[in-house]
C-alpha cells in the first residue's frame, strides 16, 4: 500500500474572474494525505481549500500540477471513474429518491446485484445509526439526518478517499458537535481516509490527525492539529487559530533559538524562535503568546515578567479574560482559570498587576 | 412544543377569510360569465334538436351524441365523426411527442447554459409570439408550398449535384398541419420544461458523477426524472389546445384534413346545426378531460411528490 492517500504536486487551479482577469484560486499546492488518516484543509473563505477538495474529486481540472491518488496519476479521469467520493455542504440527496435508493445509486452504478445492495445498503444506515429509514423520502428527513444519509451514501461505497466538503456547515452548533464525533467515530471504524474541507478551527483541531491551514490559495502550514496550535509558523496561521497575542519588537540578541526581542515602551522580552527560522539583529519580527499560556500568579522561573494595569475583566465561567495594559500602550489578553474554590477573581479593573510568561510560550514570527 | 405554539399564534385571523374571498371575486365573476354559464347552455343544447329557423327544440334526446358515434340509423354504423374524433387524438398525440423531443435539448441547453445568457436564448423562444397566431400559420404556406422556400431551397441543393428534383408534395398535407403544430405548440413546452431543468443543483449532478454515473446515467437517472413536472405541465398547456384547434388544419390542410375542431366550427357557423355542435363540443372537452386526468395520475403532477 502506498503511503499517501493523495498527493497534490505543485498543483495550481487559475480561473477567468468576472471582469476578465485571472483568479488563482489554487497557487503551486503540495500536499500529501497521509493512508488512513483524518486530514483537514482549513482556511477562510476564498482560500482554495473547496476548489483543491473538488480537483481531488475530479469536479475541476487543474490547470497546472498532478494529483495522485494512491500513486495513480488522476490526468483528466472524470469523477466518475475516480476512487473517491465526495460528502456536499448541501448534501445532495436526489429528491426524487428514497433514502436506500440513495444509498444504493453508487452499488447500482457498479453494477451490484440488488440483493447485495439492498444489504449493504442497510449495512451503511446501521452504520450512520438510521436503520430502517430505506422507504422515506430525503425531504421528509431532518438536516442532521440527510447529513449521516449523505454519509451513508458516499461510505457504502467503500472509496479510497472520503471527500467532505463543509459537511456540518448547516447544522446548528449542539448538533455539529456530535457530528464531529460521531464521523471521528466513523472514520476509526471504517479506516478510510478522510479529507475534511472546513473554515471553522475548533471543528478542525477537534477532528483531524493534521490540518493544512490555507489562506488565498496556499499552504502557510501544515502539520498535526498541536503543532499547528503550538508552533504557528507566521502571523495568520497564529491569528486564524485559535486567540493570541501580537507584540511587535525587534531582535536585539539571537543565541540559537532564543531570540532577545525588544518591543515598544523598552519592554525585553525573551522569545522562542522555529527551528531553521533565521533571525538577525535589528530585525522586525511579532512575538505571539497564547492567553492561557500568560498568568497573573506568579511562578517560579518565569522568563518575562510586565508590568500591567488591568483594564478590562471577562467571567466566561471555567475560566476569566484580563485585558492588561503594559508600557507602550501595549495591550496583552491573559486566560486564568477558575480554579479557586471560592471563584474569587485575581483582579479588578484599574488594579496593578504582573503578567508572566515563559520563553517557550512566546514566539517569534517572522511574516 | 414551543414552536408549535408561536405556530397557532401567527394562525390566520378570522378578517383574512374575507379578503381571500374578495381577492378570488373578480376571477370567479369572470369564469362564472364566461365559461360556466356557456358550458351549461352548450349542455342543454346538446341534449336539444335543431328547429327551424335556427331555434332549438328542447325535448332531450340523445340523438346528437348517437350521430356522432355514427349509430343514429338502425343497422348503419356511419364512422365519419368517430374517424374524425380519432384522427384530432392522434394528430395531438403526434404533435406533443415532437414537440418533446424537439423542446428538451432545448429547454436543457438553455437551462444549462450560462446564467447571464438564459434569458437571451428564452427571450427568442418567445419571439414568434409577437407575431399573429395566424400569420405565422400563413407563413408556412410561403415555406411549403410548391414554389415555396423550401422546395427552392432542395430544388438548388439538388441542382448542386446535378439531380434530378420534383417538388414535394407539402402542402396543403397532413404533415404540413404537423408541422406548424410543432412549430405553434413549442414555447408552451420548452419554458415548464426549462423550468424543471432549471431547479435542479449543480451539486445533485456531481453528486451522480460523484457515485460513479457517466453522462447517459446521470441524465436517464437524475435529470429526466427531475424534469417530469415540467414535461407533465407543457404536454399538458401543448396537448389540449391542439386538441381544439382549427385554424391550422383548416388553413393548411385544405380541406382534406378535418379536425374536431373544424367539425364543431363548421356546425355552428355553416352548418347551422348548433345542438349538433354542441354534443361535438361537449365530447371534445370529455376526451381530452379524460385524456389529462388519464395522463397527469399516471405520471403525477411530479412536483407534489417530491416536496418542491
Amino acid at each position: 500500500m502506498p503511503e499517501f492517500a493523495v498527493e497534490l504536486r505543485n498543483v495550481s487551479k487559475r480561473f477567468p474572474g468576472p471582469s476578465g482577469e485571472i483568479v488563482t484560486a489554487v497557487n503551486n499546492v503540495t500536499m500529501q494525505i497521509k493512508d488512513g488518516e483524518f486530514f483537514s484543509m482549513l482556511g477562510p473563505s476564498g482560500c482554495g481549500k473547496t476548489t483543491s477538495l473538488r480537483m481531488i474529486a475530479g469536479f475541476e481540472l487543474p490547470t497546472a500540477g498532478e494529483i495522485y491518488i494512491h500513486d495513480r496519476p488522476m490526468g483528466h479521469t472524470p469523477p466518475y471513474k475516480r476512487p473517491v467520493n465526495t460528502v456536499f455542504q448541501n448534501y445532495a440527496l436526489f429528491p426524487h429518491m428514497t433514502i436506500g435508493q440513495n444509498v444504493g445509486f453508487g452499488l447500482e452504478m457498479k453494477g451490484v446485484e440488488p440483493k447485495e445492495i439492498q444489504r449493504r445498503s442497510s449495512e451503511a444506515l446501521e452504520m450512520v445509526r438510521l436503520a430502517g429509514y430505506e422507504k422515506r423520502m430525503a425531504r421528509q428527513l431532518s438536516g442532521g439526518q440527510q447529513q449521516r444519509v449523505a454519509l451513508a451514501r458516499a461510505l457504502v461505497n467503500h472509496p479510497e478517499v472520503l471527500l467532505l466538503d463543509e459537511p456540518l456547515g448547516a447544522l446548528d452548533l449542539k448538533l455539529r458537535k456530535e457530528m464531529q464525533l460521531e464521523l471521528k467515530r466513523l472514520q476509526r471504524e471504517v479506516g478510510i481516509t478522510f479529507v475534511f474541507v472546513t473554515h471553522d478551527q475548533e471543528e478542525a483541531l477537534t477532528m483531524s490527525d493534521r490540518v493544512a491551514v490555507m489562506s488565498a490559495g496556499n499552504v502557510l502550514q501544515m502539520g498535526a492539529a498541536s503543532e499547528i496550535y503550538e508552533k504557528p509558523n507566521c502571523r495568520f496561521v497564529a491569528d486564524f487559530i485559535g486567540e493570541t497575542n501580537f507584540l511587535e519588537g525587534a531582535v536585539k540578541a539571537q543565541t540559537g533559538r532564543d531570540v532577545d526581542v525588544e518591543l515598544a515602551g523598552g519592554l525585553l522580552c525573551r522569545a522562542t524562535a522555529d527551528e531553521g527560522s533565521q533571525v538577525v539583529s535589528g530585525q522586525k519580527v511579532t512575538v505571539t503568546m497564547r492567553p492561557e499560556k500568560l498568568g497573573l500568579r506568579p511562578w517560579q522561573g518565569a522568563d518575562n515578567v510586565y508590568d500591567g494595569r488591568v483594564e478590562e475583566v471577562v467571567y466566561i465561567g471555567t475560566d476569566t479574560h484580563y485585558t492588561v495594559v503594559l508600557a507602550g500602550d501595549q495591550r496583552l489578553r491573559v486566560r486564568e482559570q477558575n480554579d479557586d474554590p471560592l471563584s474569587r477573581p485575581l483582579a479588578a479593573i484599574g488594579d496593578a498587576v504582573k503578567v508572566y510568561c515563559d520563553e517557550v510560550s512566546a514566539r517569534v514570527l517572522t511574516e | 412544543m414551543a414552536i408549535d405554539n408561536s405556530a397557532q399564534l401567527v394562525d390566520a385571523p378570522p378578517r383574512n377569510r374575507w379578503q381571500g374571498i374578495l381577492l378570488a371575486l373578480p376571477v370567479t365573476l369572470l369564469m362564472t360569465v364566461l365559461l360556466v354559464v356557456p358550458l351549461i347552455i352548450i349542455g342543454v343544447n346538446s341534449f336539444g334538436q335543431r328547429g327551424p329557423d335556427n331555434t332549438i327544440i328542447y325535448n332531450f334526446n340523445l340523438n346528437n351524441y348517437l350521430r356522432l358515434l355514427g349509430i343514429s340509423e338502425p343497422g348503419v354504423w356511419d364512422t365519419l365523426y368517430l374517424e374524425i374524433l380519432v384522427r384530432s387524438l392522434w394528430l395531438a398525440f403526434q404533435s406533443t411527442v415532437l414537440v418533446i423531443l424537439v423542446g428538451y435539448p432545448l429547454a436543457y441547453f438553455i437551462a444549462r447554459a450560462p446564467r447571464k445568457q438564459r434569458n437571451f436564448w428564452l427571450f427568442l423562444v418567445l419571439v414568434p409570439l409577437w407575431t399573429n397566431f395566424v400569420i405565422r400559420v400563413y407563413a408556412w404556406i410561403m415555406i411549403l408550398r410548391n414554389q415555396g422556400v423550401l422546395n427552392s431551397l432542395l430544388g438548388w441543393a439538388a441542382g448542386l449535384f446535378g439531380l434530378n428534383f420534383t417538388p414535394l408534395d407539402l402542402y396543403p398535407s397532413d404533415f404540413a398541419v404537423l408541422v406548424c403544430m410543432v412549430y405553434e405548440f413549442l414555447p408552451f413546452m420548452i419554458l415548464p420544461m426549462f423550468t424543471s431543468l432549471e431547479k435542479i443543483e449543480d451539486s445533485l449532478y456531481e453528486a451522480a458523477a460523484d457515485l460513479g454515473a457517466n453522462t447517459w446515467n446521470t441524465f436517464w437517472r437524475v435529470t429526466f426524472p427531475l424534469s417530469l413536472p415540467g414535461i407533465v405541465a407543457g404536454t399538458i398547456l401543448v396537448f389540449i389546445p391542439v386538441m381544439g384547434t382549427f385554424i391550422v388544419s383548416d388553413i393548411l390542410g385544405g380541406r382534406q384534413v378535418i379536425l374536431v375542431g373544424n367539425l364543431i366550427q363548421r356546425q355552428f357557423l355553416d352548418a347551422r346545426d348548433p345542438v349538433f355542435g354542441s354534443a361535438a363540443t361537449i365530447v371534445l372537452m370529455v376526451m381530452t378531460l379524460a385524456v389529462t386526468l388519464y395522463y397527469t395520475r399516471k405520471f403525477g403532477f411530479a412536483e407534489e411528490a417530491f416536496g418542491r
